[in-house]
Order: C-alpha cells, then structure tokens, then sequence
C-alpha cells in the first residue's frame, strides 16, 4: 500500500512541476543565450511558477529515495516511468501541444523502454 | 540560416547538454557516494561535509546545469518533445554504469535501451514546437519568434 501511495505522490508531483515549468517557460518566451539577454532570463527563477516547481521536484526527489528504502529499484523505476505518457496526455489537455501518432508511440516507447531498464 | 533551421539546431544542441548533464552529474554524485571514507554516517554535518567533496560537488554543479537548460528549452519546445527525446540520458547513465561503474547491462536492459532509441528517433521526427506563439519577452518587450 505505502509503496504506491509513493509512486503517486512522485507521479503527481513529477507531472505537476513539469506543466508549471512548460508553461511559465513558454509565457516567458525563447530563452537566447547572448549576454545581456541570458541574464534577463535568469530573472525568470523567482517567478511563482518556477518556485513551485522547485517544490514540486524536491517533493518527487525525497518521495522516490523514501521509495528506494520500501522497495527495490526494479519496482520503482517501472511504476514511475508512467509519468512519460501521462505528461504527454496532460501537455495535450492542459498546454494545447499537438501529438500525433509518432509521439504518442515514442512517447508510449520510452515508457516502456526505461521500464525494461530497471529490471 | 531561416528560423526554422536555426531554432533546429539549437534545440538539437541544449537536447545533448540536457542528456550530457544529466548523466554525467548523476555519475559524479554515484562516484563521489561510493567513494566517501568508510566512517562516513547521514548526519547533517557530515551531508554538508560532503556537498565540499570535488565529485559530489561537480555532481550538483552538472544537475544546476541540467536543471537550468531543460528550462531553458522548454522555454520553446514542446514538453511532449522534450521529455521523450532527453530521455536518452537513461542510456548514457547505463553506458557510464557499465564502463566505469562496472555495472552489469542484462539482455532486458539492451532491449530497454533499444525501445527508448526507438522512441527518441520517432519524436525526433516531429516538430519541436507545435504551440502557437504565446509569449512576449517581457523584460524587453521583444517579440518572441516560434515556429508557424
């Protein structure tokens, strides 16, 4: 029971951040990496969002070493490597990103190419 | 150079520094924990003791770097792109396992490691962007270019 309730809350969390972190980076726009215009851009860290964000993966990071020490790596990589297709359902839904079949199939691929990994 | 080739290649770029980054970080910190003084307890002055370690200190270094160019390319690709196609570090973490971890790779993996390169080349394929353009840079008020 204990372990799924993790893998949730790492899905949730991983997925979470991962919207809010697209979604401020697109508001702001292109990031260019030319002097003065890099430096402007790294105003973008104390944005709401961002900050969110950090919590959201500091959340996902201590939530998969708890993970590790109630099961084995085999069991959370797999459970976890679901967040590749639900992001992409939610990047669908939530940020209006167009997904035709190829990435759904790579999408779905990976997926189950990092669940291999971890066996 | 158009603006489709030219956002192309700079996506092409930051995917190898997101890849790179990640996995070489998390090789230094894996190097740095097997490698700390067998005395070594999780106590919070011992942790801090250990961000000063050269390893574990590049490890985080290169993880500040991965964290701030995934940022940075997302800042005009797509996630659905960018989560699939940065996935390759998952294969270089296993390469550099292998090599200088002296990680065991089993069959199971090798096919893994096929299903994501499967899964990188056919997201590969498409558009990075297929969001219209959304944002203005507003510290300079510059239009922002995507691709149409």
């Amino acid at each position: 029971m204990i372990p799924w309730l993790l893998v949730g809350v790492i899905m949730i969390s991983t997925i979470t951040g991962d919207l809010l972190q697209t979604a401020e980076m697109k508001r702001h726009g292109e990031v260019r990496f030319s002097n003065g215009r890099l430096r402007r851009s790294l105003g973008v860290l104390g944005r709401p969002f961002l900050l969110l964000t950090v919590f959201c993966m500091a959340v996902s990071f201590f939530a998969f070493l708890k993970l590790l020490t109630v099961a084995d790596l085999s069991f959370a990589v797999p459970a976890t490597a679901g967040t590749f297709v639900l992001e992409t359902v939610l990047a669908k839904v939530f940020l209006k990103e167009q997904v035709d079949a190829r990435r759904w199939a790579g999408a779905c691929l990976v997926a189950c190419g990092v669940a291999l990994l971890a066996l | 150079m158009t603006e489709h080739k030219r956002l192309s290649s700079k996506t092409r770029i930051l995917t190898l520094v997101v890849v790179f980054t990640q996995a070489l970080g998390n090789f230094a910190l894996a190097w740095g924990m097997k490698h700390l003084p067998p005395a070594f307890t999780f106590t919070p002055l011992s942790l801090l003791k250990v961000i000063f370690n050269p390893w574990i200190a590049l490890g985080i270094t290169l993880l500040i770097l991965w964290m701030l160019s995934r940022m940075a390319l997302l800042s005009w690709a797509d996630l659905s792109y960018v989560l699939p196609v940065t996935a390759g570090g998952y294969i270089l973490s296993a390469l550099i396992g292998k090599w200088f971890l002296a990680e065991q790779i089993s069959g199971t993996r090798w096919a893994g490691t096929l299903l994501i390169v499967a899964g990188i080349v056919l997201v590969g394929l498409t558009q990075h962007n297929t969001t219209k353009p959304v944002a203005v840079h507003q510290e300079s008020a510059e239009p922002v270019e995507m691709l149409s």
